[in-house]
């Protein structure tokens, strides 16, 4: 099956293939682990970790609406110290590069987080969440402003020299500032992109249906303006993009590639159907023999337009 | 825990809005104990819609058995599926009731929270006592089960259309009483309304016996991976934690839980 190339250089993390998950939707792995092969990732996204134990929103967490689901988890995680106890002894067994999303209210708490794990063994990367939607600190409030992304994205810089992805908003006029910013600053790769903010009523209670009130779209429902933003984004970026929203199969992460993306995450579908991530694998190589070409590289930024 | 492709055996009307599902499961019927769940994708739904969690009302020589109610949309879907029609289950999932009592099993049901407890009887090694309540008749369901295994059943109905009428807690209380009269120690067992566990618990509390509670969280991934059915914990220090009900629970002992 190794008639096609598959890996991928993600600003510096070597993936056997362009397949990741996109954090949150995971676990940390191990959750999974008994229902699929999660060695035949390229790699693999843990949940958010800051540095302290958070416990996250209150519940209703989640919504199902047409084309996806809205979440407002809140970035529930067993902080930098215990993820590394709790979890990547057995993440270490995989042999699988793993990307860790991290966050914080403050630029010093990402630093030291990027800090902590710089010397964590089996740790490759590590994922900024500037654009979670569901925490008032932190999160979205670090990703709606470029000098703030920039400043944040030079602080953890200087913390670490592991791959820096810093998770761009999608609810921006204008992503390429964003990703200029976040090159410039010092970012290996791009990551994006994250939720829609979100909000779903219940009208017999006349209520927000999550206890946060708003949270994150997901699903296939964003899957087009995901495609979009990346499109935007590739044609100004000098460094590799994840891209992810709404991967449902092997068509959606193509559709990405070909927008210029270098690797993609699944994310809700993971949820509905645990083999997609693989099955995108599956795909993805399918498609490039079927084109007759020899290495996903190949694929990514060949969208023809005009 | 496995994701298998389950094809339909029987469809089953039971009272009013309840099903009972059979499923050849191969696996995870053979592996299935009392209390555990499986993740169903409808077919049916579009695509990109979630999964739905079942408690297993019985599972037996391959057969996965599930009792459920047509309350929204995925039950509306899943009340269509004919004998030869595939599904995709995931399970068991989740830990499961513990099986050896120390007293008399006393099993407390609210509604359709009967499926995991029928399960459960048929696997307990000792005879104990159903407790049954549903807001009316159409709500009490599997009582012949019970009966067919020698169990005593106690129904309460809201409305009183069967048995006594009022909350479940009315047998209840009286089945505690007799044993504590005969000197014997409870083991409490129950699945139903939110509720109805509280007032279970608390009566465990009272009677010092342990009590078995079923939760039923809206739940994503069922695995434990999304953290969407979380619940708060006391371990016996008391000291607290964030629990999953999917993957440390859905059984989790009256002490536990942090209400």
């Amino acid at each position: 099956m190794q008639d096609v190339d598959m890996s991928v250089d993600l600003g510096g993390i070597r993936m056997r293939n362009p397949v990741t998950v996109a954090s949150g939707t995971f676990g940390y792995g191990k959750e999974y682990a008994e229902l699929m092969d999660v060695t035949g990732l390229g790699a693999i996204t843990v949940k958010g970790i800051r540095w302290q134990a958070w416990p996250g929103n209150a519940l209703p967490r989640h919504v199902e609406v047409p084309g996806g689901m809205v979440n407002a988890i809140g970035l529930q995680g067993p902080g930098v110290e215990g993820f590394v106890r709790e979890y990547m002894p057995f993440l270490r067994t995989t042999g699988v590069p793993v990307i860790v999303n991290i966050w914080g209210t403050s630029e010093e708490e990402y630093a030291d987080v990027a800090r902590r794990l710089s010397d964590v063994e089996g740790v490759s990367g590590l994922e900024l969440n500037i654009s979670c939607p569901n925490v008032k600190e932190g999160g979205h409030a670090f990703g709606t402003d470029p000098r703030t992304v920039a400043s944040l994205v030079a602080a953890v810089r200087r913390a670490t020299r592991l791959p820096l992805l810093p998770k761009l908003a999608p609810n921006v006029p204008d992503i390429k500032v964003f990703v200029r910013a976040a090159q410039e600053a010092g970012a290996d790769a791009l990551s994006l992109i994250n939720t829609l903010p979100a909000m779903v009523i219940d009208i017999e209670k006349r209520r927000p249906v999550l206890a946060n009130k708003v949270g994150g779209l997901s699903g296939p429902a964003i899957h087009p303006v995901a495609v979009k933003l990346v499109w935007e984004a590739a044609q100004v970026a000098t460094v590799p993009i994840l891209a992810m929203g709404g991967i449902m199969g092997p068509e959606q992460a193509i559709e990405f590639l070909i927008a210029g993306a270098t690797a993609v995450a699944v994310g809700t579908a993971n949820f509905i159907d645990p083999s997609t991530s693989l099955r995108v694998v599956d795909g993805i190589a399918a498609y490039l023999r079927r084109h007759g070409m020899r290495s996903v590289r190949e694929l990514t930024g060949s969208l023809i337009s005009g | 825990m496995m994701d298998l492709a389950c094809s339909v055996l029987q469809q089953t009307p039971l009272t009013a809005g309840y099903w009972a599902l059979d499923l050849a499961a191969g696996k995870i019927a053979d592996a299935a104990r009392p209390g555990q769940f499986v993740h169903v994708r409808v077919p049916g739904l579009e695509r990109a819609s979630l999964r739905r969690p079942f408690s297993i009302f019985g599972a037996r020589d391959g057969v996965l058995k599930i009792l459920y109610k047509t309350v929204g949309r995925g039950t509306a879907e899943m009340s269509q599926l004919r004998p030869g029609d595939a599904v995709q289950v995931i399970g068991p999932l989740g830990n499961g009731f513990p099986l050896e009592p120390q007293g008399v099993p006393v099993l407390v049901a609210g509604g359709f929270g009967v499926a995991p407890l029928c399960f459960l009887a048929s696997r307990l090694r000792r005879k104990g006592v159903l407790v049954v309540g549903g807001r009316t008749a159409d709500d009490v369901l599997a009582v012949e089960a019970f009966e067919q295994m020698g169990w005593p059943v106690h129904v309460a109905t809201q409305d009183g259309s069967r048995g006594e009428t009022g909350l479940v807690t009315l047998p209840l209380d009286r089945v505690l009483a007799e044993l504590k009269a005969q000197g014997q120690a409870p083991e409490l067992y129950s699945c139903g309304p939110d509720g109805m566990l509280r007032a279970v618990c608390e009566r465990a509390l009272a009677a010092d016996c342990r009590g078995w509670l079923s939760l039923d969280k809206h739940m994503v991934c069922g695995v434990g991976a999304c953290l969407a059915c979380v619940q708060n914990l006391r371990r016996p220090d008391g000291s607290t934690w964030i629990g999953r009900v999917c993957h440390d629970g859905p059984i989790f002992e009256a002490r536990e839980i942090v209400w």
